[in-house]
C-alpha cells in the first residue's frame, strides 16, 4: 500500500527536497563517533553520555537497551542537535558522511523531519492538543513535501491508513484527546513517516502501551523498515521488544555503550557483566517462585559516577583494575564488542 | 535526578534554610522585621507626639526639624506615619487571619469530603464573588457601622472565600497522590489525614497568598479608612492620612505622599517576603 | 460452595464511576453516563497464596484492587473476609479490616508523603494501630527496615532521598507494619527497572514465605505474574475471562483473549517469534460495554451466539474456569 502511494503522486514533488536515498552498503548510514554530551559548567560538569560510537547501516534497526538514566533518550537526542541548547555536544555524528554535530541550524533543518525523524517517549505530550490530527500530518508534509494542498489531504489519509487508525479520512479533524494512548502513538509515528524518512530515532515508542498494542505498533514499524528500507534506532528498556524487532543491539551503561553486537549473540551468549545482569534478572525460563537473579545496588547518578568503570561498584567479577582504569569499547572475539576487562559468559561460575 | 545521596547531616538544616533563601527574601523579611519594630515600639522611635499640636511649624515643609513635614495643626507626619504602623499592621494581621483559618478549614474539608458540601461550597462562592470585593465589604460596613472592628468582621465575612477556594483546589490537587490513599488503606481518621498529611503539602500556596492578603489588606483598610469607614480619625492611620491630606495636595504634598511611600513599602516587603516563603515550603527533591 | 476455605471471597463485585456531565449534557439534558469498570467479578484468594491479576490497562485492575481495600464504597456485591462480611459498617471495622488488607501502589514518587521521614511514616502506623507500646517503636522500625533490607539510618531520611526501588521497599514496610493477612499490590514494580524489579519481587516472594502472607499481585507484565503468582485471573472489560493455575494457564490458555495477551508479550528470544495474528483493534470503551461477550468484536472465533449472551465462568476438565461459549472446542484445538 505505501508503495503504491510513494510511486504516485508523491515522488514527484519529493525528488526536488531531497537527496537522493542513500543505498551504499559499504558505508553507513549513519555513523557516531565519541560522541559526549554533558550538562552544566566547568565546576560542575555532567556527563550524561560518554564517548559513544555506533553506526547504523540503511534498513537496519538497532536496539539501545539500558536503564532508565543510562543515557539513551540524550543519545537520540544528541544525534540530531536538540541536546545543543542546554548541553555540550562533542565527536561527531557522520549523516552520509557528512558530520551533523557541526552543521548551521539551517542545514540541520533540512535533515531533521524530513531524512530523519523522531518519535519521543511521551506519546501524550508530543503532539499538540489544540490542533486536530489532520492539521498536524499536514503540517509535517508541508514542511518537507511540495504538495498541492488537495495531494497533502490524500496523503494524510494514507498515512493514518497506512498506521492502521480506521476510518482515516473522518478522523483528520478528531483532537488528540479523542484517540487513545495507542492511536495517538499511531499518529506520532504518521506524522514522522510522512517524509518517508531514511532513519527513525523511536525513543521507547510503546513503553506507555500495553502488549497487545505494542505487538501491532512493533509489527508497523518492522514492516514499514522492510517496506520503505528505513533504518531505525529503537531505544527501549524492554530486552522482549529489542529481541523480537532488532537486527543488532547496544547495551548502554552510565552513559557509555558497553556491549554491542548482534541481537543473538546479544541474548544468547553476552559477555559483559551488565548485560548478563540484566538478561538474568528477566523472569524467562526460570522455575516459578524462585529468587530472581539481581544486580546489587542501584545505578550511579550522574554526578558520582565512579572514577574507572562505571559498573565497577554493582559487579560481580570487578577486579581491583576495574576500579582505577575504564575499559574501552573493544572487539571480542566474534562480531561483538565489549567494554570490559574481565569479560565472562552467562554460563560461567563466579557470577551467580 | 531521583536519588540524592544523604550527605549533609540534620544539624546542618539551620544553616541550609539560612542557605537556601534568596536575596529578594532577605530584602522582604527586613522590611517587615523594621515595618514590625516600628508597630511595636512607636514611642520609643517617633520623634514627637503624633498628637501633638505645634502652632509655630504649621504646613511646614520637610527639614531637619520635621524630616516628613507637618500637617495644618503642625503635627509630625513622621511620626504620625511610625505611629500609624501600629494600626496598619495591626490590620494586616487581624484582616486577614481570621479569613486564613475559617477558609482553611473550610476548604480543606470541602476538598476531602466533595460531595454535598462542595455543592453547598460552591453556591456560597458564587454568591459572593459575583459581588466585586470592595462593594461588598462597604456594604457590611454600612450595615455595622464603621470603625475598625467592623471592618475585620466585614473583611472577614466575604474573604474567606478566596482562602478556601484555593485551599479546596489545592488539597484535591494533592488527593490525586497515593499518599493519601495510602493513608486511608492505614486506616487513619480522616482528620489524621487532612491536617497531619495533606495539609502540609497543600498550605504553600495559601501562605504565600495570605501574604498579598496582608499587603493587600492596608490597601484596603486604608482605603475605608480614607473614605471614612474604617479607623476613625484622629487615629493615626495611612488612609486617614492621605484623607487628611487630600485637600492640601498642591500646597502640602508631603502629608499625603509620605504614608503613601510607607503603604508601598510595606505591600512590598509582604509580597517579597510571600515568593520567599514559596520558595522554601517546597518539598525538596 | 458449602464451606468456605478462602480466606477473602469476593462475588459478584461491580463497580461504576458517573461522568462528570459536560455543559452539552446539562444543556441537552442527557441522562447520565456511567463507566461499567467492574462487572461481577468472583475471587478466592487462599491462604498463603499468590493470586496474579492481569489484563489491559483501563480493564479495571488498579479498580479491583481499590475496591478490594475499601476505598471505594461498595457498590454491589459482597466481600467476605475470613467468612465474615465486609460492609465496612463502623470506622473501627474499617479500620481493623485495613490494617489486616493491606496495599501498595504503583507510584512510588506519590504513595509517600513528601514531609515525613520513613521513621515517622512507621511511627505513625505502629502507634495508630498500637502494634506496640511507644517504647517498644524504635526497636521495631529497625526490625522493619531490616525486613526490607534497607539500610537502618534510612529512618530519618526524607522520600526524595531515595531511589524508586528503595521506595517500594518503604512502602512495603509501612505495609507490613501493621502485620497484615493479605497484601494487594498494584503494579508494585511496574515503575522500577528490570535489575531492581527483581530485587523487589525476591523481597516479595521472600516475605511471603516467612510470614505467610497472601498476595494479590496486580500487573501488566507477564512474565512477572508468571513469576510470583501460584493462579492467575485474566480481566477484560472489568469480567474475569480466565482463571486457573499459573501453569496450566501460561502453558495451554484457552480463551482467546488470553490467548491473544499472552502471544503478544515479546519473548527476550529472538528466534521464539509470534505465531498467531496480533489482535485488531483496540479495547472497546468501558462506557458502552459491548453486548453478549464484551470480546466478540476482537475475537476470531466470535459466533452469532457471542454477540447476544453473555458467557460464564466455567470450569474445564484440566484447565481452570473459563468465560467463553466455545471453551471446550478450543480446548481441544
Ligand atoms: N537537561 C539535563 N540536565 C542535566 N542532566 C540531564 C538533563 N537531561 C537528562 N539528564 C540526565 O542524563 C542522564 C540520561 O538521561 P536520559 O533521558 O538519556 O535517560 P534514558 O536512558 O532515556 O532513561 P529512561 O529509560 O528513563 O527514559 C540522566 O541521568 C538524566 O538525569
Ligand atoms: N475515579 C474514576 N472516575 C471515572 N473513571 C474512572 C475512575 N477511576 C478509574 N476510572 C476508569 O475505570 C477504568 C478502569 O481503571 P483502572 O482500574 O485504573 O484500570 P487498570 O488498573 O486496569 O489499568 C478506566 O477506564 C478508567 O478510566
Ligand atoms: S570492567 Fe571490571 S567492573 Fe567493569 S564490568 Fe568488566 S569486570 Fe565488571
Ligand atoms: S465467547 Fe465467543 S467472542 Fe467471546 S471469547 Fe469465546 S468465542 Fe470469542
Ligand atoms: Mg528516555
Ligand atoms: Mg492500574
Amino acid at each position: 500500500m505505501f508503495q503504491q502511494s510513494s510511486s504516485s503522486d508523491v515522488k514527484t514533488g519529493q525528488q526536488s527536497t531531497k537527496s537522493i536515498r542513500y543505498t551504499s552498503k559499504a558505508l553507513p548510514l549513519l555513523d557516531v563517533r565519541n560522541l559526549s554530551t554533558s550538562f552544566g559548567h566547568d565546576t560542575e560538569k555532567l556527563l550524561a553520555i560518554d564517548d559513544v560510537s555506533f553506526t547504523v547501516a540503511p534498513g537496519e534497526i538497532l536496539g539501545l537497551v539500558g536503564e532508565s538514566g543510562s543515557g539513551k533518550s540524550i543519545t537520540l537526542r544528541s544525534i540530531l542537535g536538540l541536546t545543543k541548547r542546554y548541553g555540550q555536544v562533542e565527536g561527531k555524528v557522520l549523516w552520509k558522511n557528512q558530520n551533523m554535530n557541526i552543521m548551521k541550524n539551517k542545514e540541520l533543518r533540512r535533515i531533521r523531519g524530513s531524512e530523519i525523524a523522531m518519535i519521543f517517549q511521551e506519546p501524550m505530550s508530543s503532539l499538540n492538543p489544540l490542533l486536530t490530527v489532520g492539521l498536524q500530518i499536514d503540517e509535517n508534509l508541508k514542511a518537507h513535501t511540495k504538495l498541492s494542498r488537495s495531494a497533502r489531504k490524500k496523503r494524510s489519509i494514507e498515512l493514518l491508513d497506512l498506521v492502521g487508525i480506521p476510518s482515516a479520512a473522518d478522523r483528520l479533524d478528531d483532537y488528540p484527546h479523542q484517540f487513545s494512548g495507542g492511536m495517538r502513538q499511531r499518529v506520532m509515528i504518521a506524522i514522522a513517516l510522512a517524509s518517508e524518512p531514511e532513519l527513525l530515532l523511536a525513543d521507547e515508542p510503546t513503553t506507555a502501551l500495553d502488549v497487545t498494542i505494542q505487538q501491532q505498533i512493533l509489527d508497523l514499524i518492522l514492516d514499514l523498515s522492510k517496506n520503505m528500507n528505513m533504518s531505525v534506532i529503537m531505544v527501549t528498556h524492554d530486552l522482549g521488544v529489542a529481541a523480537q524487532t532488532c537486527d543488532r543491539i547496544a547495551v548502554m551503561y552510565g552513559g557509555k555503550l558497553v556491549e554491542v553486537g548482534p541481537v543473538r549473540e546479544i541474548l544468547r551468549n553476552p559477555q559483559h557483566p551488565y548485560s548478563i545482569g540484566l538478561l538474568r534478572s528477566v523472569p524467562e525460563d526460570v522455575a516459578p517462585r524462585s529468587e530472581l537473579y539481581s544486580l546489587p545496588g542501584i545505578p550511579p547518578s550522574l554526578a558520582d559516577r565512579p572514577k574507572g568503570c562505571c559498573f565497577a561498584p554493582r559487579c560481580p567479577a570487578a577486579m581491583t583494575k576495574c576500579v582505577t582504569d575504564r575499559p574501552e569499547l573493544q572487539q571480542a572475539g566474534n562480531s561483538c564488542s565489549v567494554a570490559c576487562f574481565n569479560p565472562q559468559t552467562i554460563t560461567s561460575g563466579n557470577i551467580a | 535526578m531521583t536519588y540524592a545521596p544523604y550527605a549533609q547531616k540534620r544539624r546542618f538544616a539551620v544553616f541550609k534554610f539560612f542557605q537556601r533563601m534568596q536575596p529578594g527574601f532577605i530584602v522582604g523579611l527586613t522590611i517587615l522585621s523594621l515595618s514590625l519594630i516600628l508597630a511595636l515600639f512607636p514611642s520609643y522611635i517617633a520623634p514627637y507626639d503624633p498628637n501633638a499640636f505645634d502652632f509655630n511649624a504649621v504646613q511646614s515643609p520637610p527639614s531637619d526639624l520635621h524630616w516628613f513635614g507637618t500637617d495644618s495643626l503642625g503635627r509630625d507626619t513622621l511620626s504620625r506615619v511610625i505611629w500609624a504602623y501600629s494600626v496598619n499592621m495591626q490590620m494586616a494581621f487581624l484582616a486577614t487571619i481570621f479569613s486564613l483559618l475559617i477558609g482553611v478549614t473550610i476548604g480543606a474539608l470541602v476538598g476531602y469530603y466533595r460531595g454535598f458540601s462542595d455543592v453547598v461550597f460552591g453556591r456560597c462562592v458564587d454568591a459572593i464573588i459575583t459581588f466585586p470585593f470592595l462593594v461588598l465589604v462597604i456594604a457590611v460596613v454600612a450595615v455595622l457601622g464603621p470603625g475598625l472592628i467592623n471592618m475585620y468582621i466585614a473583611i472577614t465575612v466575604v474573604g474567606w472565600v478566596y482562602y478556601a477556594r484555593l485551599m479546596r483546589a489545592e488539597i484535591m490537587a494533592q488527593m490525586a497522590n497515593d499518599y493519601a490513599s495510602a493513608g486511608k488503606v492505614m486506616g487513619y481518621s480522616d482528620s489524621r489525614i487532612i491536617f497531619r498529611h495533606l495539609l502540609p503539602n497543600a498550605i504553600t500556596p495559601v501562605i504565600v497568598y495570605w501574604m498579598t492578603d496582608m499587603a493587600l489588606a492596608i490597601l484596603l483598610g486604608s482605603s475605608l479608612g480614607y473614605l471614612g469607614l474604617g479607623a476613625q480619625p484622629p487615629e493615626a492611620e495611612w488612609g486617614v492620612l492621605i484623607a487628611e491630606g487630600r485637600n492640601f495636595i498642591t500646597t502640602a504634598w508631603w502629608l499625603s505622599l509620605m504614608p503613601g511611600i510607607a503603604i508601598v513599602i510595606t505591600g512590598f516587603g509582604f509580597s517579597l517576603v510571600g515568593d520567599g516563603v514559596a520558595d522554601l515550603l517546597r518539598p525538596r527533591g | 460452595m458449602t464451606e468456605n476455605t478462602s480466606l477473602l471471597h469476593v462475588t459478584n463485585l461491580s463497580h461504576q464511576f458517573k461522568i462528570d456531565p459536560s455543559i452539552f449534557d446539562v444543556i441537552l439534558r442527557r441522562p447520565s453516563r456511567y463507566v461499567k469498570v467492574l462487572n461481577g467479578i468472583d475471587l478466592n484468594l487462599a491462604r498463603g497464596e499468590t493470586l496474579g491479576v492481569v489484563g489491559e490497562s483501563g480493564c479495571g485492575k488498579s479498580t479491583l484492587a481499590r475496591c478490594l481495600v475499601g476505598l471505594y464504597p461498595l457498590q454491589n456485591g459482597e466481600i467476605l473476609f475470613n467468612n465474615q462480611n465486609v460492609s465496612h459498617k463502623t470506622r473501627a471495622e474499617q479500620r481493623d479490616y485495613n490494617r489486616r488488607v493491606q496495599m501498595m501502589f504503583q507510584d512510588p514518587y506519590s504513595s509517600l508523603n513528601p514531609r515525613m521521614t520513613v521513621g515517622q511514616v512507621l511511627h505513625e502506623a505502629l502507634s495508630v494501630h498500637k502494634m506496640r507500646s511507644e517504647t517498644e517503636i524504635p526497636e521495631r522500625i529497625n526490625e522493619l527496615l531490616d525486613l526490607v533490607s534497607l539500610p537502618r539510618d534510612a529512618a530519618d531520611k526524607l522520600p526524595h532521598q531515595f531511589s524508586g526501588g528503595q521506595r517500594q521497599r518503604i512502602a512495603i514496610a509501612r505495609a507490613l507494619s501493621v502485620e497484615p493477612e493479605i497484601l494487594i499490590a498494584d503494579e508494585l514494580v511496574s515503575a522500577l527497572d528490570v535489575s531492581v524489579q527483581a530485587q523487589v519481587v525476591n523481597l516479595l516472594l521472600d516475605l511471603q514465605e516467612r510470614l505467610g502472607l497472601t498476595i494479590l499481585f496486580v500487573a501488566h507484565d507477564l512474565r512477572l505474574v508468571r513469576h510470583v503468582s501460584h493462579r492467575v485471573a485474566v480481566i477484560y472489560l472489568g469480567s474475569i475471562v480466565e482463571i486457573g493455575s499459573s501453569d496450566s494457564l501460561f502453558a495451554n490458555p484457552i480463551h482467546p483473549y488470553s490467548r491473544a495477551l499472552l502471544n503478544a508479550a515479546p519473548s527476550i528470544d529472538p528466534d521464539k517469534k509470534n505465531t498467531t495474528a496480533p489482535l485488531t483493534g483496540e479495547l472497546p470503551s468501558p462506557l458502552n460495554i459491548p453486548s453478549g461477550c464484551a470480546f466478540h468484536g476482537r475475537c476470531p472465533h466470535a459466533t452469532e451466539i457471542c454477540k447476544k449472551s453473555k458467557p460464564e465462568l466455567k470450569a474445564l476438565d484440566g484447565h481452570g474456569e473459563i468465560a467463553c461459549h466455545h471453551a471446550k472446542e478450543l480446548a481441544l484445538s
